[in-house]
Order: C-alpha cells, then structure tokens, then sequence
C-alpha cells in the first residue's frame, strides 16, 4: 500500500498564540448568557418548555413529558386490553430475553371459573426489578402476546432494593389499558 | 465388469456378513440386513424428521413426515445380465414417489435421498397439513421448547398460513387421568400414546375416535389413564397435546438444566434426566438405557422426588437437650457425636447402614463400623410385590452395592441381631443413616430405650425426632455416587442441586465422625468423592479400576446376579419378533 505523507498544517501567529481561539470561545459563551438573561435562547420555551432562563430545562419543577416521542423507552409494565383480560400468559420469553435479568416471573393455571379459563394460564408472580432494568425494549419486541411495553414514564425512584422491584399489581397500574390489540382469544378460538 | 466372477463385488462381501450395501445421500455404506431405512439415515448420520416413528413402538407409519426418496436398480431385462460399475454398485433408478422411511427396510444396493426437491416438497406438504389445525398455544403450551412441530416447522414450514377458514374445534385441557392433562387440538395424530399404552403398558385405555380432520385421541368411556406408567405418553408425545399435571405451567424447559442420574426408589435404578433451574427440581424424565429401563420409568418414581426446597428437610444440625432439639453448628455437632460415640464399647453399638446409601457411603459406614470395632452393621430391607415391569421386588437402589461393599453375601443378615440387641439392653447406641428406624420395625420403646441414637436423614421423620444427635444430609439429586442395580450394573448419581443451607454430603459427615473418633487430622481422610471412589475401588476387588470418573452415563455390569428386568425381556422378545426396532 502506497504511503500517504501528510504535512503539520501551518500555523499562523495567531493560532499559535491561542488567546484569540480562547476569546472566541468565551464570546460565545458570553453571547449566549446574555441572551439567557434577556429570555431570548432559541426554542428553548417552545422546543423544551424551559423556564426561559436558557436552554436548561429546571427539572424536575419543569419536564418534557408532552416532548416525549411515541418510541420513547420508559419504565416496561403490563397491560390489559379493553375486554379487562391481562394478556402476558407467562410464557416467560421476556424472563429469557432480558439482558440484565431484571424480570421473573412465577406461571400458574387459571382456574376453570375464571371467565378467561380457556386462555389457561397467566402469570402468578411477575417482578421487574427496576434496579436491573436497562430500559432496552427487547422484552416488549419478544412478547408473542403483546402485554409488556416500555412506557413513557422514567422516574422511577424508590428507597429500598425492594420497593425499586415492579410486581404484578404495580406494573398493571403503570400500564394501564392499550386497545385495538391483536385479539388472538377470541370467539372462535 | 469384466472381472467380476474373479472379484467379490460388494453386495457378496456383505451378504457374508448379514449386511446390505445402500447409498443414502449419494454415500456408500454397509447396514444390517432388515434394518429400517429412517434408521439407516441415522445410522449413516443423515436426519429424517418423523412424529409417529419411535425405536421401542410398533411403526404404523401414519405421520408421512419421514418420506424420502428411494431408489432400486432397474430389473434387468430377460436374459440380461445386471450391469456393474468400477466400485460394482449397480445403477439406481430413482422413484418418482416417495416412500415412508420408518417402516420400510433397506435392501441391497438400495438408494436413499433424505434431501433434495420431492422430499423437501414432501416435507413442506405434510408440516402444512400439520399445521392447519395447529393452534397458536406456544406461548402458554409445556411443550414449547422440546416440540418436534416447532422445531420442524423452522426447518420445513413456512412462515405464514394459507388456511383461511376457520380451524377445527375439539376438547381441550382435558383431564384424562389423574396425572395427565390432553389437548387434542394440539393432537397431530401420531398415534404414539395409544401405542404404548397398548405395546408397552398393556392397558390400552387411549384410541382414535371420529374421522378424517375431527379425528381424536381420547379415553376409552368410563376409564381413565391411572396406568402407572402413564407419563411416559407424556415423553412420547411429540407435541403438546399431553401434559403432566405435575410440571404443569411449572417452568418453560429452555431454563431447565439436565443432569443425568438414577433413580433410587427401586433396585432396577432407571436412568433418569434430573431438570432443575436454580436449587430446584421442575420434573424427572427417564433416561434411554436399553439394557435398565428402555425409554420408561414409573410415575410414582418420577413423581417422588426430593427437592432441597421442600419444607421437610432438614437444614442444619440438632442436638437434643432436655428433650428438645436445638440447632448448633457443624463444629460442635460433630465434636458432641465423637464425645457420645466414645462412651461406648465397640459391642453396645449398633450401625444401621441403608440400601438407599451409595456405595461410598456404605464404605464410609463400613470404615466407622471397623474404627468401632463392631461387627453389628446392616441394611434395612425393603421388599414389596415387583409390578412386572420396570418396578424391582427390592426397593432399596443399592442392596447388591451394600452385600459388595459392607463384604456380606447378605447385607441384612445382622440385623436380627441388633434388634434382639436393642431389645435386651445389649446394645446401647445406635448409628442409623437414611432409614427411619420406626419404619423398618423398630418399636418406638425400643428405640426409646437406647442411650445413644445418632442419625443421619435429609427429611425429618420419627426416628430424626427421637435421635439425640441429628446430621441433615443429602438426597438423591443431591449427591455423585454409584449404586449397583438388582442386574449388578454400576451406575452413577450426580448431583442435580445442592443441599439446603447447612445441609452436606452424607460420606463427609460419617467422614467427619470418623475423625471425631479417631482425632485424627482432616488430611488423613479422603478429601474429596473423587478420592474416596478411589480408595473404594483399590480396597473392593470387583470395583477395582471403577471410579466416579470413569463409570459411564448408562453404567456396566460388574456382578452376575440373574436377575432380569420384566419389561426389558418383553422388549427383547419383540425386537425378535420383528416387531420394534428396539
């Protein structure tokens, strides 16, 4: 392979002597305070609902949850659908997909009075520990059933290991209903 | 060929030895005469995809997924002499049908293609059919994993149905016995379950009603599948249409670990697959040993199996003060049994070995019995009706291991003697491993009688609640080990889990007494199983050159004991009959 020579760029004195770079630096730092102050920062109330004072949105008293967009990876949680059925049947593909091991889920039998009998399984445990969790989807993309997504929600806090652990009846709250679904237990399965 | 009355030509040299030439794949090799052609392929390494088709069970061919193509060389005409080529194969003329690779021989200088157009064609075809009525149960169905639909439909299906009208109802979650649950839209028809209820199990409870596309498998009216050896249908069923009520929803199987083992409820010793996740046992499968337990084992062995987080074991050390027992540490434990044990002459104190013991602990038993000088050591022995199966008259797994290594033709022949023993007064201190004393006739007076009773169990039973020292010990999935079977096959237990928080391995606690007894130093005792099996096999002449690491997964005979296995002779039988391929 030929051999490519490639000369030091020349500078001139002022490039050598740094300072004129360094002003120019802090002339636009400068620039842009001023027109913090004055409330003037492009976009910054429209875009990113800030309080004005720049670009720097003041969370958390101000958020961009209207920002969101549609793809956003949140906290994942479970959803039933508009018939009040839990759809994850706990086929457990989401416990063997996820990467940091944050889900576990317990399987049981749905008993043969439940008006969703034939559907015959659901889960018993379901657990997500949002300790472990690394917010990459891949549970939501492996369920055959569509009952797991990653909402918009993202500030999960808690005080202990254990309350950062979603259970079942937690992550249904957070999920919430989602319609027009693939109805695969229908009528006429 | 022109020197072919001079030369042997292939089809001679085989014939000589009961073999056949065929060509599968466009390779050349040898088989036995009479073998099936899906077993050539495997034999010649070449997968057919088949449901109905299983070695031990009668072939009716009624899945069609094992067609391949086959081919003969063409009759010659009158008075034509065959032709030969330079390695003296005749030309084969292919079908242009396919035929059923399952229950068809191989004939000399017959031809088989296990790829190519009409079979993938073929292939493709009947997975459709399959499929049609298939319903999508994958996410919630116990086969999913280890299902021959999926795994042939990744291969041989297509990605989408053209089936547009609606597929056909039939019962599900049906309880047809006590342990299994049916599906029959899962059903592809393969007909195995009712074969081996009616070959194998000989109560042919399960057949086909109804024709064509509402064909079902059910239970004959007013029976039920209660047959003992009812799971194995389970086993068999190719897709999810049995379940077992036992792993019912338990665990998916891909996060299963298999550890191979044996069972130790009965002295035949089935090979089994232990499947655990984590420190728990999820369900026990038989294991394929053709000269054990064929491809079976009985529900009730497969069904009592002891898991370390059962609420029955015991988890840590006790020692009994003032009546009660109290949890303590191994260190104090142990030092407590030594001190007890010492108080005693070598004739007031009695060891009660088991059958249930693996020949390691039984040596280790032996070596305590020797560094106490008594000679008062034996198994307890449990007998009940064989079932003429699989199912051995002797239910203890080891008694052949326990009369090898314990040196007694007899391993129970002392034990007369300890419980006159007991009863007069003459023995004062008991050592028992693994049975319950009250269990095998003991009385509970006697037994409250003794100044001493030291025990090792992993469940808690009477005789743990009357011991004055209790060591928690090990079960079966728990522990590596061999067992010798009522055939004298050695077989080998490895450890599926590990035992519950304090909970050891039985050979280091009786190790662990030893040293207690003798003072001596940790150093001077086998420090690992490994070892022991070692030491084991230089002391025991018939063991000699027989280690842990070397016994293999399906054992090998050591000892003649005329003993036979009810199932495997009927199985002999009709491999001979022609029957199964065995």
């Amino acid at each position: 392979m030929a051999i490519i020579k490639i000369k030091r760029p020349q500078l001139t004195i002022a490039e050598k002597l740094y300072l004129p770079a360094v002003i120019k630096g802090l002339s636009i730092t400068l620039g842009h305070a001023i027109r913090a102050v004055l409330g003037k920062t492009p976009g910054a109330k429209r875009n990113f609902n800030s309080s004005g004072m720049g670009i720097t949105m003041q969370y958390p008293e101000t958020k961009w949850d209207d920002q969101l967009p549609d793809y956003y990876r949140g906290v994942p949680a479970l959803v039933t659908d508009e018939k009040g059925r839990e759809r994850c049947v706990s086929c457990q593909l989401c416990e063997f997909i996820c990467p940091p091991k944050a889900i576990a889920i317990i399987p049981t039998e749905i008993e043969s009075d439940d008006p969703w009998a034939k559907v015959e399984k659901r889960p018993q445990v379901f657990d997500i520990d949002m300790t472990r969790c690394i917010y990459c989807g891949m549970c939501e993309e492996v369920c055959p059933e569509q009952a797991i997504y990653l909402r918009q929600d993202y500030a999960m806090t808690g005080l202990s290991r254990a309350e950062m652990v979603n259970d079942k009846e937690r992550l249904y709250e957070i999920g919430g209903v989602r319609e027009g679904l693939v109805n695969k237990w229908n009528e006429i399965k | 060929m022109s020197d072919s009355t001079t030369t042997k030509l292939p089809k001679d040299t085989a014939a000589e030895k009961g073999m056949v030439n065929i060509q599968v794949d466009g390779h050349w090799i040898q088989v036995p005469r009479g073998t099936r052609m899906i077993e050539a392929c495997k034999l010649a390494e070449k997968e057919v995809p088949h449901y109905c088709y299983h070695p031990k069970l009668s072939s009716p061919g009624n899945c069609r997924m094992c067609l391949v193509q086959m081919g003969m060389p063409p009759r010659p005409n009158p008075g034509e002499e065959p032709s030969y080529d330079e390695n003296g194969f005749q030309k084969i003329s292919w079908m242009p049908r396919p035929v059923i690779a399952c229950a068809n021989t191989v004939a000399e200088n017959m031809g088989i293609r296990t790829k190519g157009d009409l079979v993938e064609k073929c292939r493709e075809g009947v997975m459709e059919f399959l499929l049609i009525n298939h319903p999508l149960d994958c996410p919630i169905c116990d086969q999913a994993g280890e299902c021959g639909l999926q795994e042939f439909s990744v291969q041989h299906g297509k990605g989408s149905s053209r089936f547009k009208e609606d597929k056909v109802k039939k019962p599900k979650n049906v309880k047809i016995g006590p342990r299994i649950r049916l599906d029959d839209e899962r059903c592809i028809m393969c007909s195995r379950c009712i074969r081996f209820m009616d070959e194998v199990a000989q109560e042919p409870v399960l057949g086909f009603s109804e024709r064509g596309t509402h064909t079902t498998v059910g239970v004959y009216p007013g029976r039920e599948l209660d047959n003992n050896y009812g799971l194995n249908t389970v086993d068999l069923c190719p897709v999810g249409a049995l379940t077992s009520n036992d792993f019912r929803f338990q665990m998916r199987t891909w996060f299963l670990k298999e550890t191979p083992s044996i069972d130790t409820n009965c002295g035949t010793g089935a090979n089994i697959i232990i499947w655990t996740r984590g420190n728990k046992i999820f369900r026990v499968t038989p294991r394929q040993n053709d000269d054990v337990n064929s491809c079976w084992m009985p529900d009730s062995h497969r069904l009592s199996y002891t898991c370390p987080s059962h609420d029955n074991r015991l988890s840590a050390p006790l020692i009994k003060a003032d009546g009660v027992h109290e949890e303590t540490c191994w260190s104090n434990s142990i030092a407590a049994a030594g001190e007890a044990i010492k108080q005693f002459e070598g004739n007031e104190i009695a060891i009660i070995a088991s059958g249930k013991q693996t020949n390691e602990e039984l040596f280790m038993m032996r070596t305590l019995a020797a560094e106490l000088s008594t000679d008062l050591i034996s198994i307890i022995p449990h007998t009940q009706e064989s079932d003429k199966m699989l199912i051995s008259e002797d239910r203890n797994p080891n008694t052949t291991g326990a009369g090898l290594i314990l040196g007694l033709d007899d391993p129970t022949e002392k034990l007369a003697a300890i419980k006159d023993g007991i009863c007069n007064g003459s023995i004062k201190a008991v050592i028992a491993a693994s049975e319950d004393l009250l269990d095998a006739g003991f009385s509970a007076d006697d037994i409250d009688g003794l100044e001493l009773l030291i025990s090792i169990f992993n469940t808690t039973n009477a005789t743990a609640q009357a011991s004055d020292i209790v060591f928690p010990g090990a079960s079966s999935a728990e522990k590596r080990g061999s067992m010798i079977n009522v055939t004298g096959r050695l077989q080998k237990l490895n450890a599926a889990c590990i035992p519950p928080a304090d909970a050891r391995d039985d050979w280091e606690i009786i190790s662990d007494i030893i040293l207690a007894i003798t003072g001596e130093t940790p150093e001077q005792a086998p420090l690992s199983i490994d070892q022991l099996s070692e030491i084991i096999s230089n002391n025991i002449p018939q063991l000699e050159g027989k280690n842990l690491a070397n016994i293999s997964e399906l054992g090998e005979v050591i000892i003649d004991t005329n003993v036979t296995i009810p199932l495997l002779d009927r199985e002999t039988q009709r491999i001979a009959q022609g029957e199964i391929v065995g």
